[in-house]
């Protein structure tokens, strides 16, 4: 069975000589959630960006369900390292602003304004943003404003979620909480994530599998299966397989940092 | 100065300062001890008067043709304005500094956009319109007259050269001043060139295009009234020189103090409509 999204083999060097990837090969199946985890600059987020279809790979293919990535698709939703609202927008203006972009189904549904502010509706209330439909993003704790961008990540219903080291700006508390949501959410909307993060808790709490990076340029270290059973929850991190997922992540990491 | 807007929208409620006050958060929120509140808000009318009272008593020791007091100018302002000579001749200037504004801030777009957008255009464009800057626009002034004739179309024209390069400098600032990290979100959300200039670009740079405006609002002013100078037969650039022409002081000062009333409003009418267009930056 070949896998739903893949990077096959993916090289990556920017304009300046700097290699952030060589050879990388990451297979995500369906409804998969895989956490790619390595030190800083290890080529990470360069990883999600050509996942994304941003860049294109210097050798190497993305393929997605067989198809080759070229170029941004409404296939995929994706959260930044920041929440990347417009500041002159509201909340709710911003969880619809996929849907005034681009050609294509989601632009098509728009014309028919009350399925788009039931989903809108829907999606606030999912990532736990009710009451804030009309706050502006000035007006929004950090969190709140990644929860806003992961409304909007998830509002054209993309069957892959690529995640960037999304909570990676907020505080520790709001972190485990925001993790602790994602996880629910992600199960909620059966879409396939991608998880780029330096957190080692993190990738253990959220994936089903951990890719761990070497420094850069990044390649594969090593696997980990998280045999965790879903929901999860903070109360996990005690127990054996918890445990044992991130010391053998932590040592795959050591071994290659020296 | 970014931040200046910003914070002005912030406080919108807040609205005891004038509408054509800077804005900077310490002069807006009027908290701190008692005497600090009274002399934000007796302050200006006080200053003010003190002014007056100075100008007053300085203008006893003079001749009116030489200084006329206070009085005076008020007198002859009102009489002048009630004659609708003032408004005959603001009309005239306004007719020229408008015009000038817009077209100024239109070729202002018209090239600062793509300066911003491509380093090509930059390395193109950028030296020139720098250098243009070092040119004293009193100088060109003449040369445009013996161009465009003795009609608006010069003083439009001078108009648009004064305002172009504030206008333009904060066009880029404000186009380049848009983050890596939302350009990104709109490629990914496969947004098409227009989409990303009507939904990222226009509303990201209009904070600093509208302070730009505003900076151009008065230096139009100052662009239609040399220009005056130099051949015309309207105008508060005109009655001024018609005061300096006839000795009659008065009337030069009254022509300064239209100059200056009008150029505030101009400044006040954009300070508006930023207000009320720049709701939400940060």
């Amino acid at each position: 069975m070949t896998a739903y999204l893949i990077a096959e083999a993916i090289s990556v060097t920017y304009a300046n000589g700097v290699e952030a990837l060589r050879r990388f090969t990451l297979e995500v199946n369906r409804g998969e959630f895989v956490a790619v985890v390595g030190p800083s600059g290890c080529g990470k987020s360069t990883l999600l960006r050509a996942l994304a279809g941003l860049i294109t790979p210097g050798a190497g293919q993305v393929r997605l369900d067989g198809q080759p990535v070229t170029r941004p698709s409404h296939h995929v939703g994706m959260l930044f390292q920041e929440p990347a609202l417009l500041p002159w927008r509201t909340v709710e203006q911003n969880i619809g602003l996929p849907f005034e972009l681009g050609s294509g189904a989601s632009k098509r549904e728009m014309r028919d304004p009350t399925t788009l502010q039931a989903r809108i509706a829907s999606l606030i209330e999912l990532v736990g943003l009710t009451g804030f439909e009309r706050a502006y993003p000035r007006e929004l704790s950090g969190g709140m404003a990644q929860r806003a961008a992961l409304a909007r990540a998830l509002v054209t219903e993309p069957p892959i979620l690529l995640l960037d080291e999304p909570f990676g700006a907020l505080d520790a508390l709001t972190r485990e909480t925001l993790t602790a949501a994602l996880e629910g959410i992600w199960r909620a909307t059966h879409t396939t994530g991608v998880l780029v993060t330096h957190s080692i808790p993190e990738a253990v709490f959220l994936a089903d599998r951990i890719v761990v990076s070497t420094p850069r340029p990044g390649q594969v270290a090593g696997v980990v299966q998280v045999p965790l059973p879903r929901p999860r929850s903070w109360e996990m991190e005690r127990i054996p397989e918890f445990v044992e997922a991130m010391q053998t992540a932590r040592s795959l990491l050591r071994d290659d940092n020296g | 100065m970014m931040s200046a807007v910003s914070q002005a929208s912030r406080i919108k409620s807040d609205v005891k300062t004038g509408a054509w006050s800077w804005g900077r958060p310490s002069a807006r929120r009027a908290i701190g001890p008692r005497w600090r509140v009274w002399a934000m808000r007796m302050g200006p009318p006080a200053l003010f008067a003190l002014f007056l009272a100075t100008w007053h008593f300085v203008s006893l020791r003079y001749p009116p043709f030489i200084l006329p007091a206070p009085a005076t100018v008020a007198e002859r302002f009102a009489a002048e304005l009630f004659s609708g000579n003032l408004a005959y001749h603001t009309a005239a200037t306004l007719s020229e500094a408008l015009p000038g504004l817009l077209i100024g801030a239109l070729a202002a777009f018209l090239l600062g956009y793509p300066i911003a957008k491509s380093p090509l255009a930059d390395r193109l464009l950028s030296p020139f319109i720098v250098a243009s800057q070092g040119i004293p626009f009193i100088a060109i002034a003449p040369l445009l007259l013996i161009w465009f004739g003795p009609g608006a179309a010069a003083k439009i024209f001078l108009c648009a050269i004064v305002v172009f390069f504030p206008i333009t400098v904060n066009i880029i600032a404000g186009i380049r001043g848009i983050k890596p990290l939302l350009r990104d979100l709109f490629r990914s959300l496969n947004a098409t060139r227009w989409e990303t200039f009507v939904k990222l670009e226009l509303p990201a740079a209009l904070p600093l295009t509208l302070t730009g405006l505003r900076i151009g609002a008065t230096l139009s002013m100052m662009g239609a009234i040399t220009a005056e100078f130099l051949g015309t037969d309207r105008g508060l650039g005109f009655l001024i020189n018609q005061g300096r022409g006839l000795y009659d002081t008065t009337l030069v000062l009254v022509g300064i103090v239209t100059t200056v009333i009008t150029a505030l409003c101009i400044y006040g009418a954009v300070r508006l409509a930023e207000r009320s267009l720049i709701v939400c930056h940060r």
